[in-house]
C-alpha cells in the first residue's frame, strides 16, 4: 500500500515533472532548469554535510570539475553537438567523485571549523588552478560544441535531465539514511569520538560520504556547462555556489530529505527571478539576508523542521485532551514513570 | 584466574605533565576489579590509552595475551573492551533504539554498512532486551537527547552491552546519580558478571566500589600504588596518604568515605 508520506513525494515531484509542460516560456524555463540543478546539488551536500555534520564550503570544486570534465571531453573527443552530450554527464560526476578521494582523505582529519575552511582553501586552489593552466583557457573559458535546438525548446531537455539527477540523489539520500552508513553518518554528527569507541571505522565511513556527495554536484556542473555552453572558471568555481548550497540545505532544514529540495526551490527560484526582473544581480542578496535573518531567529532548525514539529506537538495535544477524555488522568507520565531513580 | 587485561609500564606525559608514570594494572578475567584514587592520579588516562583514545609514551597494553598497544578505538571495541565514559556521552539527536543499533556493526567492513539497511530485526530484539534489562524500554523511540542524566548513564552501558564485550571499563558509572539508581546499576553489574562478564570500574564512591569489586587498584599522582582485596587497600596506610597527601578538592569528602567504608 502506498503510504501517505510517499504519496506526497509522488505529488511533489509530479508537479516539478508538469512544469515545462505547463511554463512554456523561454525566460521562466531557464529559471527551473537553475533550479533543479540546484536542488540536486543541496540535496547531495546535505547528503554528507547534513548528515555528519561536516559542513564542507567546497562543492563548488566538484561543481567545476563536472563542468570542465564537459567541457574539455566534448571539444577534444570532437563530439557532436547534440543530446549525445548528456553521456558525459555521469562522467563528471565520477571525474568529481575521483578528485573527493584525496580531498576527503586531506581535509577529514580535522574536525568542524577547521574542516570547513579546508574546503575553502581546496576551493580556491581549484579556482586559482582553472584561471592560471593552459589546458583550462585560463580566464577566457571554454566553449562548448554549439548545440543548435530551437529557441522554444531548448530548455526542456536539460531540465528533465535536472530532474532525472534530482530524483536520483534523493533515492541516494533517502536509502543512506535508512541503511546502516548512514546511521554511522548520524552517531559521527552527534559524537565521533564516541562512535569510533563503538567500532565505527569513521574515517572510511566520512570519506565515503563526502565522495559519494560528490558524484551529483559533479554531474550537475557537467549539466550545467552543457546547458549555458561556454564556461569561465569565477562562474563555475563559484565561492557563492559553495555558499548558496550550504544556505538552502540550511534554510530548507540541515539532514531533512525535503529540506534541501524546499530550500533550493526558494532560493535559486526567487533569485533567478529577481535577476532577471529587475536585471540586477545583486539585489537578492537582500532580499537572502533578510530572508536569514527571519529563519535564524525563528526557525533555527530550518522550515521543514519547523512545521514537522508543530505537526507533531499539535497531534500529541489532540491525542492527550482525548486520552484526558478517555480515561482519568495518570499521575505520571509514561517519561517519568521510568524514570524512578533516573531523574535528578 | 588468568588476566584478560593487562596495562604494563604505561607512561604518558601532557605537555609537562606527567599524567602517567611507569602504570601497570591488571586485570583478571571473570573479576570486577575497582580503579581508585584522588582526581588527577590518571585513571581517566589510564582508561583512555587502554581503549586506544590516547597513545601511551611507553608500555604495553595487552588483552587476552596479546599486545593491542596503540591501537584505534574501533579496532579496540571490535576486539572485545567496550567502555563509558566519565561525561555520559550519548547520541543526542537520534532516537534511543538507534543508539542502540550504532554498536551492532563493531564486526561488520564498513563498506558492508552502504548496502544493508540499519537493523536486522534480531538486532532490534536484541537491542529492546538489553533496552529492558537496564529498564528504559519504553524510552526506545524517544530521541536520546531527551533523556535524564540518569537514563543517559543506562543507555551508555546498554548500547556497549548491544556488541557483547568481554570486558567493560566503566568511568564514574555511580557519579552525579541517585542512591537508587547506584543501587540499580551495581545490581546490573553483578547480575552481568554472573554471566561472565569482566568489569574495571573507576569510582569515587567507596561504597560503591568497596561492595562490587574483589579487587582494587589504587593510583597516584599517575602511578600503581597498591593493589588488593578491598578490605586490605582500606587498611592500607600508603592508600590513605595519598588521599590526604594531595591538594585535592574532594579530599575531606573521600578521607570521610575510606575511614567509614
Amino acid at each position: 500500500m502506498l503510504q501517505k508520506k510517499n504519496l506526497w513525494w509522488l505529488v511533489a515531484f509530479g508537479a516539478l515533472g508538469l512544469f515545462p509542460v505547463l511554463v512554456t516560456n523561454p525566460t521562466y524555463t531557464t529559471i527551473g532548469v537553475f533550479t533543479i540543478i540546484f536542488m540536486a546539488c543541496a540535496t547531495s551536500w546535505n547528503m554528507f554535510s547534513g548528515y555528519s555534520g561536516y559542513i564542507a564550503l567546497g562543492s563548488a570544486v566538484f561543481y567545476g570539475s563536472g563542468a570542465y570534465t564537459m567541457a574539455l571531453l566534448s571539444i577534444h573527443l570532437h563530439m557532436a553537438a547534440g543530446s549525445e552530450l548528456f553521456a558525459l554527464v555521469p562522467v563528471g560526476g565520477l571525474v568529481a567523485m575521483v578528485m573527493a578521494v584525496p580531498i576527503g582523505w586531506i581535509a577529514l582529519r580535522v574536525r568542524r571549523h577547521t574542516f570547513v575552511v579546508i574546503t575553502i582553501a581546496v576551493f580556491f586552489i581549484f579556482q586559482l588552478s582553472a584561471i592560471n593552466f593552459g589546458f583550462t583557457g585560463g580566464t577566457s573559458g571554454l566553449n562548448l560544441p554549439f548545440i543548435t535546438w530551437g529557441f522554444q525548446n531548448y530548455n526542456t531537455p536539460f531540465y528533465y535531465v535536472g530532474l532525472g539527477l534530482t530524483i536520483f540523489v534523493t533515492l541516494v539520500s533517502a536509502l543512506v539514511r535508512r541503511s546502516r552508513f548512514g546511521l554511522q553518518l548520524l552517531a559521527i554528527r552527534d559524537d565521533e569520538d564516541r562512535a569510533m569507541g563503538l567500532g565505527v571505522k569513521v574515517t572510511a565511513v566520512k570519506i565515503t560520504g563526502f565522495t559519494m556527495s560528490a558524484f551529483t554536484v559533479g554531474a550537475a556542473g557537467a549539466l550545467y556547462a552543457m546547458f549555458v555552453g561556454q564556461i569561465y572558471p569565477q562562474f563555475v568555481f563559484d565561492p557563492m555556489f559553495d555558499v548558496s548550497i550550504a544556505l538552502m540545505a540550511f534554510l530548507g532544514g540541515l539532514g531533512t530529505l525535503s529540506g534541501p529540495l524546499l530550500g533550493a526551490l526558494i532560493l535559486e527560484a526567487s533569485q533567478q527571478y529577481l535577476t532577471v526582473t529587475y536585471s540586477n544581480g545583486s539585489l537578492y542578496l537582500i532580499l537572502f539576508g533578510a530572508l536569514f535573518l527571519v529563519v535564524i531567529i525563528f526557525m533555527p532548525q530550518g522550515i521543514v523542521t519547523f512545521i514537522r514539529d508543530r505537526v507533531s506537538r499539535r497531534a500529541e495535544r489532540e491525542r492527550a485532551a482525548v486520552a484526558a477524555n478517555d480515561a482519568p488522568p495518570s499521575p505520571t507520565t509514561p517519561v517519568e514513570g521510568v524514570a524512578v531513580g533516573g531523574t535528578h | 584466574m588468568a588476566t584478560l587485561l593487562a596495562a604494563t609500564g604505561i607512561s604518558k606525559a601532557f605537555g609537562g605533565l606527567q599524567a602517567l608514570n611507569q602504570c601497570s594494572l591488571e586485570v583478571e578475567k571473570g573479576s570486577i576489579t575497582g580503579l581508585i584514587g584522588p582526581n588527577g592520579s590518571g585513571k581517566t588516562t589510564l582508561f583512555n590509552v587502554i581503549t586506544g583514545y590516547v597513545r601511551p609514551d611507553s608500555g604495553t597494553v595487552s588483552f587476552e595475551g596479546r599486545d593491542i598497544t596503540g591501537a584505534r578505538p574501533d579496532a579496540v571495541f571490535a576486539m572485545g573492551i567496550g567502555r563509558t565514559f566519565q561525561l555520559t556521552r550519548i547520541f543526542s539527536r537520534i532516537t534511543v533504539l538507534e543508539n542502540m543499533l550504532i554498536a551492532t556493526q563493531h564486526d561488520e567492513s564498513w563498506i558492508r554498512g552502504l548496502l544493508r539497511s540499519k537493523s536486522s530485526k534480531t538486532e532490534v530484539d536484541n537491542a529492546m532486551a538489553l533496552l529492558d534489562f537496564v529498564g528504559i524500554s519504553r524510552l526506545a523511540d524517544l530521541q536520546a537527547g531527551a533523556l535524564s542524566y540518569g537514563q543517559r548513564k543506562l543507555l551508555e552501558l546498554a548500547y556497549v552491552l548491544v556488541a557483547d564485550p568481554d570486558v567493560i571499563l566503566l568511568d564514574e558509572p555511580a557519579g552525579g546519580v541517585n542512591l537508587t539508581l547506584i543501587n540499580q546499576i551495581s545490581e546490573k553489574i553483578r547480575q552481568l558478571n554472573a554471566q561472565g562478564k569482566t568489569f574495571l570500574i573507576v569510582e569515587h564512591n567507596m561504597e560503591f566500589v568497596m561492595s562490587l569489586c574483589q579487587n582494587v587498584t589504587v593510583m597516584h599522582q599517575g602511578c600503581h600504588l597498591v593493589t588488593g582485596a578491598p578490605s586490605e587497600v582500606r587498611a592500607d596506610p600508603r592508600v590513605l596518604d595519598a588521599y590526604l597527601g594531595g591538594g585535592d578538592d574532594d579530599d575531606d569528602e573521600l578521607r570521610e568515605a575510606v575511614n567509614n567504608a
